[in-house]
C-alpha cells in the first residue's frame, strides 16, 4: 500500500524563482532565504520519496478568469513550466504520476470532493519554486509529482476546514493504492503577505508563528480560521495559507516537527517553511509493527528539533 | 447593480477580488492575460487606447489602465496577478507595483520590507472595531500592546520601518 510519510510547507514567492534563475542565490539578501532550506534539501535527499503531491495555486498562468476550478488535480504524464510573461522558467518538465493521480481523483470524488481532473496543464512558480527549495536545481526532478492546484485568487477560496478534510480524503485515497509508494505532500504559498492595494507590504510575524505552532500541534484550530481573519491578520494574499491545511489534513493527528524556518522578507512576503513527519515513517504498515513507547518517541523528536534549530 | 456590503470591506487599503469584482473586471483581466504574448505586448505598446478597444472596458477602466492607476484597476475588478502582467509589460516587478500602490517611493518601500514589513497594528480595521488581534494570533495580544503604540504604519501613508525587525530572520 502507498503511504504519506511526511508533509512539507513552503512559501512560493516568485522572486525566489527569479533569484535562482538569475543566479543571485549567493547575494546576502537571498542567501538569508536559501540558507534556511539547506537542512531541508538534505532531509529530502535522505527521505527519497517515490512521489510528491504538491498543493499550490496557479497565478493567472494556466488558468485565467475564463475557468476557475476550486480544486484541480493534475492527472497528466507531464506538466511543462508555464510562460509567466518572461518565457518559461528554466526548470525541468514536471513528470506526473497519472496512475496514482487518477486513483486519487476516483477516490476523493466518491468521498464527496468534486475536484476537477486536469489532463493538460502548465505549472507556474507556485509549484516550481518549492520544488527548487527542496530539491535544488537538478537536470531532472528526482520523482514524479502530482500537482493539485487550488483557487486562492478569486474570492472565496475553499475554507480551511474544507481543505483540511480534502487532505484527509487524499490520505485515504493514497492508502488504498495497491503499490508500495512513499509519498510526501507539499502545502505551498504564504505566509503573511499583501501585494495589492494601499496596504501592500503587510507582514504579521506573530500570526505566522502561531500558525506554524498550531500546524504541528493543533491543526483543527487552524481549520476554523475564517477567511476574514486571514485577510485582516495575514494580508489579502496571506489567505493562500489554507493550502497548507490540505497537506496537514493528509498527515496523522500527531506528527513530529523535524524542521522549521522563517524569515522576512522575500520581496513582499514572509517566508515560512516547516517539515512534519508521520510517526510511522520507515516502519511496517500499522498492525505488523511493534509500537515504540510514546515517551521515547517524543524525546527523540525533541532532540531532532533542537538539532535542526541550533 | 450596486456593490453589496461585505465583512472584508472593513479591511483598510484592500480590494478583495470577489465574485462581483471578477465579473466587473473580466475585460481588464483578459486584457492583462493577453499581454502574456509578445506580439500582443507590441500591439498594445504601439497604440494602447486602440488595443484596449478589443476588451469591452468601461471608460473608467480604460482610463485606469492608460494612466496605470493600479489601485483603481483593482477597485474596478482587476486582480493583482493579472495587472502585474501589465506591470511586467512596462518592465516592473511585483515589488515595484506594490510600492506604487502604497504611494511610497521604491526606496521607502524596500526599507519598510527589510524592516519587517508593514505592521498589522493600526491596519486591521477601518471602523476601528477590529483593531485587536483575533483568533489564532490572539494569545500574543498582551505582548503587542506596546508595539501598537510604537510602530503604526497606516495603509496608504508614508511607510515607517517597524522598530523591531523579526528576530527569526537572524536565525
Ligand atoms: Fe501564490
Amino acid at each position: 500500500m502507498a503511504r504519506i510519510i511526511a508533509g512539507v510547507a513552503s512559501s512560493h514567492v516568485p522572486a525566489i524563482g527569479a533569484a535562482i534563475d538569475n543566479k543571485q542565490t549567493e547575494e546576502p539578501y537571498w542567501k538569508r532565504v536559501f540558507s534556511g532550506f539547506e537542512t531541508s534539501k538534505e532531509w529530502m535527499r535522505q527521505t527519497k520519496p517515490d512521489v510528491c503531491i504538491v498543493v499550490y495555486n496557479d497565478h493567472a498562468s494556466a488558468f485565467s478568469v475564463e475557468i476557475v476550478p476550486t480544486f484541480a488535480l493534475g492527472c497528466a504524464a507531464e506538466f511543462p513550466p508555464a510562460d509567466e510573461g518572461w518565457g518559461p522558467r528554466p526548470v525541468p518538465v514536471v513528470k506526473g504520476h497519472p496512475e496514482l493521480a487518477s486513483h486519487i481523483a476516483q477516490s476523493v470524488i466518491l468521498d464527496e470532493f468534486d475536484i476537477t481532473v486536469v489532463n493538460k496543464m502548465t505549472v507556474d512558480h507556485g509549484l516550481t519554486v518549492p520544488m527548487n527549495l527542496l530539491f535544488g536545481s537538478p537536470a531532472a526532478w528526482p520523482c514524479p509529482v502530482i500537482p493539485l492546484a487550488v483557487n486562492v485568487v478569486l474570492y472565496p477560496p475553499p475554507t480551511g476546514h474544507r481543505c483540511f478534510m480534502l487532505g484527509r480524503a487524499i490520505r485515504k485515497a493514497v492508502e488504498s493504492y495497491p503499490d508500495d509508494l512513499r509519498v510526501v505532500i507539499f502545502g505551498t504559498g504564504g505566509m503573511s503577505h499583501q501585494i495589492s492595494g494601499p496596504r501592500a507590504g503587510l507582514i504579521n510575524s506573530k500570526f505566522d508563528k502561531a500558525f506554524l505552532d498550531n500546524l504541528t500541534k493543533d491543526p483543527q484550530k487552524l481549520a476554523r480560521i475564517p477567511h476574514l481573519e486571514y485577510m485582516r491578520e495575514a494580508g489579502a494574499e496571506g489567505i493562500e495559507m489554507v493550502m497548507w491545511l490540505i497537506m496537514r489534513g493528509a498527515l496523522d493527528d500527531k506528527v513530529d516537527e523535524v524542521y522549521r524556518f522563517y524569515t522576512v522578507p522575500a520581496s513582499n512576503t514572509a517566508v515560512g517553511h516547516i517539515i512534519l513527519e508521520n510517526r510511522a515513517k520507515g516502519a511496517k504498515p500499522a498492525g505488523k509493527r511493534k509500537a515504540a513507547p510514546a515517551k521515547l518517541k517524543r524525546a527523540a523528536a525533541r532532540a531532532k528539533v533542537e538539532r535542526v534549530h541550533s | 447593480m450596486a456593490r453589496g456590503e461585505h465583512d472584508y470591506d472593513d479591511i483598510p487599503g484592500t480590494f478583495v477580488f470577489d465574485q462581483q469584482r471578477s465579473r466587473q473586471g473580466y475585460g481588464i483581466n483578459m486584457f492583462c492575460m493577453s499581454l502574456m504574448q509578445d506580439e500582443n505586448r507590441k500591439a498594445f505598446k504601439a497604440d494602447e487606447a486602440e488595443y484596449l478597444k478589443k476588451f469591452n472596458l468601461t471608460p473608467e477602466q480604460t482610463e485606469a489602465v492608460l494612466t496605470r492607476d493600479y489601485n483603481r484597476m483593482l477597485e474596478l475588478g482587476g486582480n493583482i496577478y493579472f495587472t502585474a502582467k501589465l506591470g511586467a509589460t512596462d518592465g516592473h516587478s511585483f515589488r515595484h507595483l506594490a510600492a506604487v500602490m502604497t504611494g511610497s517611493t521604491q526606496d521607502d518601500y524596500a526599507s519598510m520590507m527589510l524592516g519587517g514589513g508593514r505592521s498589522v497594528e493600526g491596519n486591521r480595521s477601518k471602523s476601528g472595531r477590529f483593531d485587536k488581534p483575533a483568533g489564532v494570533a490572539a494569545k500574543s495580544r498582551a505582548k503587542t500592546a506596546g508595539a501598537r503604540k510604537a510602530g503604526k504604519a497606516k495603509a496608504g501613508s508614508k511607510p515607517k520601518t517597524r522598530a523591531k525587525t523579526s528576530k527569526k530572520s537572524k536565525k
